[in-house]
């Protein structure tokens, strides 16, 4: 008896097959990467044991409220959208030192030395119950814009590149310069139910 | 010119499809990488905000999604055009974000859990009330990274 050859498996249609599983996970997959703005919520305060009063220096604190007509009250006074970045940015960075901007602390920095850094300084952003979400998001983009282009600035200064391309150690010491602290105030109710 | 006549009645040689598969597999897993299977069927519409300043969630098994916009057309007869919130395949209410969190944080690895983040897809024009009750939601489940998700903009 003689070797027998097993035939070859016509494979004309493993194209077909390999097809159909193609349109399958076209149909059944989304490519969309999510993106979105990073926040990070405070944690829990107990009901039980008494809040802790943080005292903030007025200086310190700049008040951003949202209405709900969308319309913006910072510190007291009514802007455009377009000027809370120019604002927050010249609350955050106080380069002149001014009495009613956030105080200016030493600070060792890595890689920098000793700075003034203004540490303390907090936003604190409130919103009514009826404002717009887009309108809120809208504020909260410009809060980080803000945050953004000052380390932008510094990095740029020290390193000659954008905040974004700097290293793991760098982006450290920058955002130790300009720490970003908003803090989104507790949830009142006013009247009515 | 006989070369260009119709004499001689020549076939066109066949095509070899034999590599075919192997060049639909390539893309397909090319496919299988860069996608992500769709887990829920949304029950609300919601147009995303727009902003500039966006990050990219990281890791996509740790993200958790709350979705709160209004209920697709099908079911405006039964429940109207409130706003509502969707957790999974269902309707929510508020005080179901805290079981859901803690459910979703026991089904990761242990050293994920801290890494939990929460996106909030919502819609433009939700009120912030229901946005507010959720982030209190969040907080008090400990689930302290959360996500505005948003579309980019063009830079004005």
């Amino acid at each position: 008896m003689g070797k027998r050859k097993t035939p070859g498996i016509n494979g004309s249609s493993s194209a077909d097959i390999a097809f159909m599983l193609l349109i399958f996970f076209l149909i059944t997959t989304s490519m969309d990467t999510d993106k979105g703005l990073a926040r990070r919520l405070p944690p829990p305060v107990d009901k039980e044991t008494e809040k802790p009063i943080v005292d903030i220096k007025k200086r310190n604190l700049m008040t951003v409220l949202i209405n709900t007509q969308n319309q913006i009250l910072c510190d007291g006074e009514y802007i455009e959208l377009s000027q809370l970045r120019v604002k927050v940015k010249e609350f955050v960075e106080n380069a002149y030192n001014d009495e009613n901007k956030p105080e200016r602390v030493e600070e060792d920095i890595d890689l920098f030395g000793k700075m003034m850094v203004t540490k303390h300084h907090v936003i604190s952003l409130m919103n009514d119950r009826g404002t717009e979400y887009q309108a809120y998001i809208d504020v909260q983009n410009e809060l980080a814009k803000a945050y953004n282009e000052l380390r932008d600035d510094v990095s740029r200064k020290k390193f000659n590149k954008l905040f974004e391309e700097l290293d793991e150690r760098q982006q450290k010491a920058v955002m130790q310069i300009y720490p970003q602290k908003i803090s989104e105030a507790e949830p009142k109710n006013y009247g009515g139910r | 010119m006989g070369k260009f006549s119709k004499a001689g009645g020549r076939e066109m040689p066949e095509l070899n499809t034999s590599s075919l598969p192997d060049l639909v597999f390539a893309f397909l897993f090319f496919i299988m990488m860069v996608t992500t299977m769709r887990e829920v069927t949304l029950k609300v519409v919601f147009k995303s905000p727009q902003a500039t300043e966006l990050q990219k969630l990281e890791k996509k098994s740790l993200v958790t999604f709350i979705y709160i916009g209004q209920p697709v057309q099908e079911f405006r007869s039964k429940m109207g055009t409130e706003t509502r919130l969707q957790l999974n395949d269902q309707f929510a209410e508020i005080s179901e974000i805290q079981d859901y969190i803690a459910q979703e944080k026991s089904s990761m690895k242990e050293e994920d859990q801290p890494f939990m983040t929460v996106s909030i897809k919502a819609d433009q024009e939700t009120k912030m009330g229901i946005i507010t009750d959720v982030k209190q939601a969040l907080r008090e489940a400990y689930a302290l990274k959360i996500s505005y998700s948003a579309t980019q903009a063009a830079a004005r």
